[in-house]
């Protein structure tokens, strides 16, 4: 007996080892994410997930919704449509870069064949200022954060749709990148995203329910309570990576933009609802 | 010096300083008599040990539920020693684990740990 699960044993831990050496592809990652959060909340209706966590917690849902009748970040999307019709000095405005605008946060993260990397909208928009001229804005709260409600706001209601283009390996490689960043531990406290997100989600840390990853891209930016304005995802990114007492990484930088890509796509499907509010 | 006794050189000087590092991998020789309330003070704050983010004990206020409640220590751990290896590295057990090696990332001072491991033990 002892010997048989022992053997039981050696099995699971050598699958454990050998499945990371196994590809799978963005598609069959993104069915099983699904599949894991059917799963563990089939109470909740998969389109509820892009309201986070208040899609598992009743009772914080109810404050919640309290607080989207005034929302706390409606300052945010007046003065980002202001920045959006305000010309620049040299008399362009950001609808000449984007004249799809401003309704666009569905085309963002995309992978950028010529520039050989993940473009996020933030960085598309600072793009466009430097382009003409303009100082770049700071990527975590701000101007940047308003301009973005803006644009958020005015691309509820798009459907994610992430593509990893097959003619560019440099993509693929940017998405595992990104997956990997969601698994690694890092920091003292040697958390990765996924340890609170995946695994544990739905359980409390004190009194906090830790929300699912499943529809976590979909609100930003957001207004959180705790911040007392307005912020970027990279800016949450940040946000974690300190409380686990690692370094953070620059937003905007390589490895959130990745990650931001891997997160996103595995949202595929769900339905833009920014800009949010959080505690 | 030919390279490569240079780079043989080198990473023996940055494993020694590694090894040197306040954090230690192994948990080294420590007296396990720590003081209870003192060690019940460290778990509960939350800058500090923070057990209760995640463990229900006896007079938690408003414990965390990702880990197992600490209660009956005795009965689960075979030694006072177990426990304290059980908290200075629980990936050695299981490399699954969340929970934060709490003496081989330092998160803890010696002094922490072993008051830590006294009140642990002791529920």
């Amino acid at each position: 007996m002892n010997k048989t699960l022992t053997t039981i044993t050696a099995a699971c831990v050598g699958g454990l080892l050998a499945a990371p050496l196994i590809a799978s592809t963005p598609e069959e990652d993104r069915e099983t994410w699904n599949a894991f959060f059917e799963q563990r909340f089939p109470q909740v209706e998969r389109t509820d997930f892009v309201n986070g966590v208040y899609s598992i917690d009743p009772v914080g849902r109810e404050n919640w919704e309290a607080i989207e009748e005034f929302p706390p970040y409606e300052a945010a999307i007046i003065d980002g449509e202001d920045m959006w019709n305000t010309p620049f000095a040299n008399g362009k405005t950001y609808a000449d870069c984007f004249p799809d605008g401003p309704g666009i946060a569905g085309k963002f993260p995309h992978w950028d064949k010529d520039k050989g990397m993940v473009m996020t909208l933030p960085l598309a928009l600072n793009n466009c200022r430097e382009a003409n001229g303009e100082e770049p804005l700071k990527y975590k709260k701000g101007p940047i954060a308003d301009l973005l409600a803006y644009i958020t706001y005015e691309s509820r209601g798009q459907v994610v749709d992430v593509e990893i283009p097959e003619d560019d390996p440099r993509a693929l490689e940017a998405y595992e990148q990104g997956k990997e960043f969601y698994f690694a531990r890092r920091g003292q406290l040697n958390f990765a995203c996924a340890s609170c997100h995946l695994g544990n989600s739905g359980t409390t840390l004190r009194t906090e329910i830790l929300s699912p990853a499943l529809g976590h891209t979909t609100h930003f930016p957001v207004y959180r309570s705790k911040w007392g304005e307005m912020g970027t995802l990279h800016r949450r990114y940040s946000g974690c990576n300190k409380q686990v007492r690692a370094k953070p990484f620059p937003a905007q930088g390589e490895e959130y933009r990745n990650l931001e890509y891997f997160m996103t796509y595995m949202n595929n499907g769900l339905e833009l609802n920014g800009p949010g509010a959080r505690k | 010096m030919p390279l490569k006794k240079q780079l043989h050189a080198l990473s023996a000087a940055s494993l020694l300083a590694l090894a040197s590092v306040g954090a230690q991998a192994e948990m080294p020789e420590l007296d396990l008599d720590g003081d209870v309330d003192a060690g019940k003070a460290v778990a509960m704050d939350r800058s500090r040990g923070n057990c209760v983010a995640c463990h229900y004990m006896p007079d938690a206020d408003s414990p965390g539920a990702i880990g197992p409640a600490l209660v009956a220590m005795q009965t689960r751990y075979k030694s006072k020693n177990d426990v304290a290896l059980q908290i200075w590295d629980p990936t050695i057990k299981n490399p699954e684990v969340v929970m934060p090696p709490f003496g081989k990332h330092g998160i803890l001072s010696d002094k922490e740990f072993v008051d830590v491991v006294e009140y642990i033990w002791s529920l």
